[in-house]
């Protein structure tokens, strides 16, 4: 019995300083969440246009790079805004630091958003040619029309850096054991697909059932190893003392604990029992729920993951 | 030239004096700090002891916080020292996030990283840091590494196999050694800490980080505002109450 007295083995604090709370809080959650969002309907919308023909999804030429350039946007302007001199953003390009991932990060991210707006300006004009007939920006957009279909296949592969270079960063906090870079650099790209999917199933009503069969098992797939991974992270981090000491107090009920499962269920298994139903017979309202529910699931499993470690005390 | 630090716990007897010299000589705001020393007690009632373990940047020759910094705001210096420069630093905590054993805050003051930079101003001018300065017993030794007959080489070799450094497994090669720590002084998993172990108030956490006045559009604002005067009272009239989680 006395071995398992805590004083036994643990020294116990007497005396020290207050700790820092939550670093990294809800505004980087929602900045992770809104680029899975901003680079999966990328990934998702050129997978679907690889498999059908564009007049299956009529819209998809430009609401594609609007939804990535929206979200896109979100995550730029929360970026900025966790900063504490927002207006120094601009030392990353002046001072870049190239061993660190924000950098790398940021570059990309900007080049990025740059192409993609491109496409949206080329994408919108072209899918209506009665609006703006007079300005110049508009008749430019519509005359480089082939732009578009040159610098695709380009973001499209840039979307791949940029949706994983946030686990490059988690695996550069050498603080936070529990990011582990293969698992993170995984659950980035199937973040991607999941939000990717959802995205775009929100836009489907007017497409081929054949493209949503497709969405749809674009998000069952995502959601099932997305959600397997969880659960070997959450369960089986044995390896690593200081994940295996984080996830003790989580497993016993502290804090973040509720927010894990209602994550789970709401955005992982319940989405991907709806996305297979779907895939036997198409149920738009039931489709667009699941894509919902994976989008408010992600976001909570996103923030569980990216605050539980930091409540570790590091000294 | 490779400055490094070493204390022996041996001879801490935990005064804090360390602590007041290093904010006084740096103008550590108030619930921030570079170097602290805690407090642990091993054992039961009436067989307990107490440890002092001051602890402070390890300035790691393989730095995470230097690596993730994203403008060198972080950087090393020719002495080995890993200094800040806040006019550089964009406030994106990814140090924080890096450094294995929290030693870096972000001043509330100035909104900007930072952490103990072995008094870097006064190595310049030819002066000892202001903790080791301090300490009654010399527990804190501090020279050149890479000098064999410094005072910090010639105790590392008189004291070899009893020489540690803080979580090794991390890779970092703290440039920082203790003398007589164990791994219930040096390892914060091996520590419990109970509700009030800050002797003089019940704040266990910081509930925000940086100046707790300066809201997100405050921080797109502040170019343009008039400088606002800020004391250390500014720092400690803020709600703690609410804060959830941390073990
Ligand atoms: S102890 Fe932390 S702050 Fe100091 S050099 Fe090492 S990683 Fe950086
Ligand atoms: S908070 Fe400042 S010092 Fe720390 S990583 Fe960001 S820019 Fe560098």
């Amino acid at each position: 019995m006395v071995e398992h007295g805590i004083h036994a083995t643990q020294a116990v604090v007497t005396l020290d300083v207050a700790l820092p709370g939550i670093i990294w809080g809800w505004m980087i959650t929602l900045n992770m969440w809104a680029k899975s969002v901003g680079t999966g309907v990328i990934l998702v919308g050129a997978f679907l246009l690889y498999r059908h023909k564009k007049d299956e999804m009529p819209n998809l030429r430009w609401m594609m790079p609007l939804i990535a350039f929206i979200f896109l946007n979100i995550f730029l302007l929360f970026t900025l805004a966790d900063l504490h001199h927002p207006y120094r953003m601009v030392n990353i390009f002046l001072h870049p630091h190239w061993t660190s991932a924000i950098t790398v990060g940021a570059w990309m991210a900007s080049l990025f958003t740059a192409l993609v707006t491109v496409m949206l300006v080329i994408g919108y004009f072209d899918a209506h040619p009665n609006v703006r007939k007079n300005c110049a920006l508009a008749n430019a957009a519509r005359a480089n029309s082939s732009l578009y279909e040159k610098i695709f296949p380009f973001v499209v592969f840039l979307a791949i850096p940029v949706t994983l270079y946030t686990a490059i960063i988690m695996a550069e906090s050498s603080a936070r054991e529990l990011w582990q870079a293969p698992s993170e650099v995984m659950q980035m790209m199937w973040a991607a697909l999941m939000a990717g999917s959802a995205g775009l199933i929100l836009i489907s009503g007017k497409w081929s059932p054949e493209a949503r069969r497709d969405l749809a098992l674009v998000l069952a797939i995502a959601t099932f190893f997305s959600f397997l991974m969880y659960m070997g992270e959450y369960f089986f981090s044995f390896k690593s003392a200081e994940g295996e000491a984080t996830l003790a107090y989580v497993h016993a009920g502290g804090a973040y604990n509720a927010e894990f499962w209602f994550g789970m269920v709401l955005g992982f298994i319940v989405p991907f029992f709806l996305a297979v139903g779907n895939m036997k017979s198409d149920n738009k309202t039931l489709l667009k729920f699941a894509a919902l529910m994976a989008l408010i699931g992600l976001y909570m499993a996103k923030d569980v993951w990216l605050k539980i470690p930091q409540m570790l005390s590091l000294s | 030239m490779k400055l490094g630090f070493l204390v022996d716990l041996n001879l801490c007897m935990g005064c804090k004096g360390c602590e007041v010299a290093c904010k006084v000589e740096n103008e550590v705001p108030l619930g921030s700090w570079r170097l602290r020393v805690k407090y642990i007690d091993i054992g039961t009632f009436p067989e307990t002891s107490r440890s002092f373990t001051p602890l402070r940047c390890n300035h790691c020759e393989s730095a995470p916080c230097e690596r993730i910094c994203p403008v060198s705001a972080l950087h090393y210096l020719e002495n080995g020292i890993v200094n800040v420069d806040s006019s550089r630093c964009i406030g994106c905590a990814g140090c924080m996030m890096a450094c294995p054993y929290g030693a870096i805050y972000m001043d509330p003051e100035t909104n900007t990283a930072d952490k103990c930079t072995y008094c870097a101003h006064r190595i310049e001018s030819g002066m000892m840091p202001a903790c080791v300065v301090i300490c009654p017993v010399q527990a804190n030794i501090f020279g050149d590494l890479d000098d064999d007959n410094s005072h910090i080489s010639r105790y590392i070799m008189e004291h070899q196999g009893a020489v540690q450094v803080r979580k090794p497994e991390k890779n970092t090669t703290p440039k920082h050694f203790y003398v007589g720590g164990g791994n219930q002084t040096l390892n914060p998993l091996a520590q419990q800490r109970l509700e009030g172990y800050n002797l003089f108030n019940n704040i266990t956490h910081l509930k925000q980080i940086g100046d707790p006045h300066e809201s997100v559009i405050g921080r797109f604002l502040e170019p343009f505002e008039s400088e606002e005067k800020l004391d250390n009272r500014s720092f400690i009239d803020f709600d703690n109450d609410n804060y959830k989680g941390g073990h």
